[in-house]
Parts: structure tokens; sequence; C-alpha cells
């Protein structure tokens, strides 16, 4: 019995097929096939795309805050020890210097010109007395005998013995630092070094920090006023656009959007013994800038992952559901062809019964008849002697239309019993052309026979040979036109086989119809034929070994060639 | 030549005496057995031109009669007659040394035909 692949029930699991059309079908198959597979492929590489992503930039953000912090701290550390080195300077030349030799003008240009080219970005330098009266003074103005008592820098680094000053104009309309340390010799007497520093140098600092284009840095006061050049947060001695919380000697970093629009992170901390902040601002994009690039390439990898694994379940979905079709149709044929031959089955049973039959009587009629005949003819003198003759001749040929018949009949059952046989070839085809005899005839077409006599027998099935022979002959009847010739020919091959060639002069085929005509379910009469024909032929052929070609031209014709071996392949009990 | 003597060995009696009578009309002397035995038995008794036997007969068939002919008389030629449309059981018989196999409803020149050929040898 044939038992039959099922489709696998998965591939319907979005809806159940539909009945109607096998090709729509078909499509829906594919479709969820490739919706499912592309599902469970994909999706896992997303996920794992977005885990990734995340983790990534979990630890791409805390590298990059903790290297902006270390870098904030390097440059704020840079900025103290400026700072610093210039007030332990003045210190040193408040202690080491007595009173009388700072007030000498020559002695205190002289400090000043080694002040600025040992050490660099000094101003000026002036000696002021414990009541405020610039004493002596070197630098480019005149502030010789000014009065500072009122000043902050006075009071304070009186107070609290030195003194950073914030940024300011002051007369010299460039933004500048006065740094002031106050001493009191062994005798009680006291007395400050005032001098003022161009914060350029600290711009210079913050510049080494190293910061792209969109970055900026720079210091405030701790009422928010900017002290040094700022890209985009306000100009000097301007309140700054960003509000930031008090500073602490530790780098804080807040994350949110600057002043020029950009989201950004914020870095900023206490210049020690200062009043200032340092403040960096890196726009996010900057600072993760090597997170975007990661990100961008692990999109490409699963953007181009993606693409590649549907695009190669496209393919392979096509392939299976071809693979699917093809065994479905091959079902559906296996079965078609199971039913018709078990349909032949038994009326060629009921048919070798009834030739049986009537065969024996026939025979009888046949000798009874024949003997009126033969009685007739013997005996010259008889009454309606013609008319008697004729009477029995048409009996006679009755009879042998009824053998024709019951032979035919035969014939058919034969072909149902799989049986091998030694044949001649010849005398099937000659058995074959009883078949369609009546209608070659009736429109005139010309069957040449050029029968190779003797021909080689073969051990071959007579019932699928003439099954075999009939299909071709009837395709080529129905190719030619009335009056067409339709050629047979058989020939004794050299290894023991036999072939023949049945050649017409009817419509012939094209290029693509000759590539699928063996194929099942091809018809080229629409619904007229089962498209079955050809594709039974071709397997007949294959199992008994054979091989079977054609050749063809549109509208000139065409030839099917049919080689059988010596030996079928199958043996009698593989039947 | 051999003598102009022929057998019918058929179990429709009225097909064999019917075909007698025609071979009779032709200058024939023909007998009928209904079935193998005795058909053998006639042979076994006289001398026959040639014996034209049916191939499907009840108790021994055509092909078992055939083979029992020609282990008695080796050169006595058989013709065999078939009701099957098929050539398969008159080759079978042939390569048993049948002379030759004719289909039933028979064509009467046709065995007139065979059996001149079988009696010149």
């Amino acid at each position: 019995m044939y038992k039959f692949a099922k489709t696998p029930s998965w591939l319907y699991l979005f809806k159940p097929p539909s009945e109607k059309s096998p090709a729509a079908r078909y499509k829906k198959m594919r479709m969820n096939m490739v919706v499912i597979t592309s599902i469970v492929t994909v999706l896992p590489l997303f996920f794992m795309f977005v885990v990734n992503s995340w983790q990534y930039y979990k630890s791409s953000k805390n590298e990059s805050l903790a290297s902006l912090q270390v870098l904030e701290d390097k440059t704020r550390h840079s900025i103290e020890l400026f700072l610093e080195e210039r007030l332990s300077t003045i210190r040193f030349i408040s202690s080491a210097y007595s009173y009388e030799e700072l007030e000498d003008p020559q002695k205190i240009l002289r400090i000043f010109s080694v002040l600025r080219t040992e050490l660099g970005g000094f101003i000026d330098i002036g000696l002021i007395n414990d009541t405020g009266t610039m004493i002596s003074y070197a630098g480019p103005y005149t502030l010789l005998g000014k009065d500072y008592g009122q000043q902050p820098s006075f009071q304070k680094a009186i107070l609290k013995g030195q003194y950073i000053s914030d940024v300011f104009m002051g007369y010299r309309a460039f933004p500048h630092i006065v740094l002031a340390t106050h001493h009191i010799n062994e005798n009680g007497k006291g007395w400050i070094i005032r001098a003022t520093i161009d914060t350029s140098s600290i711009d210079e600092i913050v510049r080494s920090m190293g910061l792209d284009s969109r970055s900026d840095a720079f210091l405030v006061n701790s009422d928010g006023i900017i002290q040094t050049k700022s890209l985009s947060h306000g100009k000097i001695l301007e309140k700054c656009t960003i509000n930031l919380p008090q500073s602490t000697d530790k780098t804080q970093t807040i994350e949110g959007v600057s002043s020029s629009g950009e989201d950004s992170i914020v870095a900023f901390t206490r210049v020690k013994n200062t009043d200032f902040t340092l403040v960096t601002v890196v726009p996010r994009k900057s600072l993760y800038k090597e997170w975007h690039s990661l990100k961008v390439d692990m999109l490409i990898v699963f953007l181009v992952s993606a693409f590649l694994i549907v695009i190669t379940i496209f393919k392979i979905s096509k392939i299976l559901i071809h693979q699917v079709q093809v065994a479905d149709s091959k079902r559906e044929s296996a079965f078609r062809e199971l039913q018709h031959s078990q349909k032949l089955s038994s009326i060629g049973r009921l048919a070798a019964g009834v030739a049986h039959e009537i065969n024996n009587p026939l025979a009888i009629i046949n000798e009874k008849a024949g003997l009126m005949g033969d009685l007739m003819e013997f005996e010259p003198e008889f009454k309606n002697k013609t008319k008697f003759m004729d009477l029995t001749s048409a009996i006679t040929k009755s009879v042998e239309r009824c053998r024709s018949i019951t032979h035919r009949l035969l014939g058919f059952a034969k072909r149902i019993d799989v049986k091998i046989e030694l044949l001649d070839i010849n005398e099937v085809i000659k058995e074959v052309i009883g078949f369609v005899e009546r209608e070659t005839l009736y429109r005139k077409i010309d069957l040449q026979l050029e029968l190779k006599q003797p021909i080689h027998l073969i051990s071959s099935d007579h019932g699928q040979l003439q099954q075999v022979f009939l299909n071709i002959l009837t395709n080529a009847i129905n190719a030619v036109t009335d009056h067409g010739v339709i050629s047979i020919e058989t020939r004794s091959e050299e290894d023991g086989g036999a072939s023949i060639t049945i050649k017409d002069n009817g419509c012939g085929m094209n290029a693509e119809t000759q590539k699928r005509i063996f194929d099942p379910f091809f018809s080229t009469k629409k619904e007229l034929g089962t498209g079955l024909g050809l594709s039974i032929t071709y397997g007949i052929i294959k199992k008994l070994g054979g091989e079977i070609s054609v050749e063809s031209k549109e509208n000139e014709g065409s030839a099917f060639t049919i080689i059988l071996p010596k030996e079928p392949l199958i043996t009698e009990e593989e039947q | 030549m051999r003598p102009k003597k022929i057998l019918l060995v058929d179990d429709e009696a009225e097909f064999s005496s019917t075909l007698a009578e025609r071979l009779t009309l032709r200058g024939f002397e023909s007998d009928t057995a209904p079935d193998g035995e005795s058909a053998l038995v006639k042979i076994e008794e006289e001398e026959w031109g040639v014996a034209v036997v049916d191939l499907m007969m009840p108790g021994m068939g055509g092909l078992a009669a055939l083979k029992r002919i020609k282990a008695m008389r080796p050169d006595l030629p058989v013709i065999l007659l078939t009701g099957h449309g098929s050539t398969k059981e008159g080759m079978e018989g042939m390569s048993l040394g049948a002379f030759d196999y004719l289909i039933k409803p028979l064509a009467i020149n046709e065995l007139i035909e065979k059996i001149y050929e079988a009696l010149a040898g």
C-alpha cells in the first residue's frame, strides 16, 4: 500500500491550509515558514544586540566619566600649583628682603624683571605699607602712592596673611588676579607685597586639557561669575549660564542640558585656597564618542546579519516549499495512478471473463457458418446460393469483428497484470495499432510501419508497453491533421535490446513544452487532458529500465524514441 | 509428404465436429478427440498427418497434451489453438515444439495454409 508523508503541521501554525487553491496554500505555507523562522532567529539576535548595547553603554559611560574626572582633577591641580607657586614666590620675596630693600625702586624693579623672566605671568609688583599706601612699584602703570587701605586685597591679606582676588578688569581693562601676602618683621613692622598676574596663563592651563572644539572649560567664582574665557557659557565677569551646586574639593559631575542647548555632562571642582571652581562642560556626544561608533558598528552588524538571515530563510523556504510541492504532486499522481489502475484492473478482470466465455461460442458460430458456406460452395446446384453465401459471409465477418473485440478486451485485461515475459515489440506495436486503426482510417492518417524483422526479443511487460505505445500513438494522432503522416520504426539494439521511434508531422512543441512534457499534470490540452499520460509513460519506461526521449520542432512534428533493454531492471519478485 | 489425416483435439464437440466436416470437404481425412487423454490413445493407434490441439481443455490441458504427444511422436506436427487474446501461451507452446499456433475463432484459410505447411514438413 502507498503510505504518504504528511506535510508537517507546524507549517500551518498561523492558519490551517485552505482547500481552495494549492498555489495560495503553498504561498501561505512559505510565508508562515519565513515569518516563524525569521522571528526565532532574528529575535534572539536583536535581544543580544540590545543587551550588549546596554552593557557597553554602561561600561563606556563609567569609563568616560572616570577619565573626565581625572582630567578635571589634573587641571585643577595645575591651576592650584600655578597660583601656589606665585604666592609662595611673593611670600619668599616679602620675607627674604627687608622693608628698606623693597622700598628701593631699583631693587623692586630688579625683582620684578627676575619674576617675569623666571616665572612669567606677572603684570606688576608693589610694596604697600601697613597704612595701605603703595610705597614702591614696578610695572607698566603709575600706582605709586595709591591708597589701598580700603580695598579687600589689603584687608584680607592683613587678616589671613595671603589673598587671591577674583578676576577683575581694574585699570588695566584686561582680566587679572591680585595676589597679596602680608609680612611682619622681627621689629613688628608689617608690609604687604601685592602682585597682579595675567589670567591668560590660567587660560593656557585650561587649553592644555586637550578638550575637543565642542567642549568648554573655565573658572567661576562662588557667585557663579565667569573668571576665565568660556566658549559658550558667558563672557568674563558675567554670570555663568549654568547653575552649579556648591562645589567641593572632590570632583562632581552632573548631567543635563548646557547653555548651548546641547545635552552635556558638567564636571566641577573647587580650586583649593581660592574662591574659584573649575567647570568642564563636555557634550554627551563627544564624551560617548566611542560608544556611539561602537553602537553604529553593532547596529550595522545586526542589520547585515538580520538581512542575510532573512534572505537565506527566503531562499531556503523557496527550495523547501518547492520540494514539498513536488512531493505533493508526486504523491497525488501516484495516488491517481493507483486509483486508475485499480479501476482498470476491475474492468479488466470483468472484460477477461466475458471475452473468455464469448470466445468459444463465437468459434462455434464461426465454424457452423463456415461449414454452411462450404456446403453451398461445394454443392454446384443450390437454390438461393448467392443469397445464402452472402448471409454466411456476413456471419463470419461479424464473428471476425467480435473476435477483434474480445482480443482487445483480453489485451486490455492483460495490461493490468504486471508480468515480465519474452516479447516481440513488433507484435505489441501491431496490437496497439489495432486500437487506433479506426481513427486513422476515418481521419485518413498515413500510418507507415518500418518494423525490423526479425527483431531482438526482449523481456518486458506486455501490458505496460501496450499502454506506453498507445499513449504516444494517441498523442501523435492528436498532433497531426487529417491526412497527416505517422511513422513507426523499430530497431534491434546492439546490446540485445530494442528501440522504437514514433514520429509524426503534426504541430510539434516549443522548447519550453518539451522540457515539461514528462512532468505530472503538465498538459497542453487544458481540460481535455489529465497531464498524466506521458508522466505515466515515463514512469513505466524507467521502471522497465528503458529510456525515453523526444525531439520536436514547432509546426514540424515530434519524434519519440524509446529504447528498451534486453532485461528489465526489476526482478519478478519486486513487482 | 505426410498423410492428409488431421486429428482435432477440442473439448467443444460442436466446434471440432464442424471443423472436421469442413476439412473433409477440403479433401482431408479428419477425426476428433474431446480431450488430451483420448487424443493420445488415437495418436498411439494411428498415423496422423497433423494434430490440431486446443490449449484450454478440462483435465489434461493443451500444453500438457503437447508435451506427451511430442514425447510419443516427436515428428508429428502440432498446431495449437488458443482462445486467449495473447500470443504468450502460443509462444510457450512453440518453445515446447509446437509447429505454430492460431487464435480462435479461426480463419479457415489460415488453418488450411498452416496444415499444408506442416504436412510439407
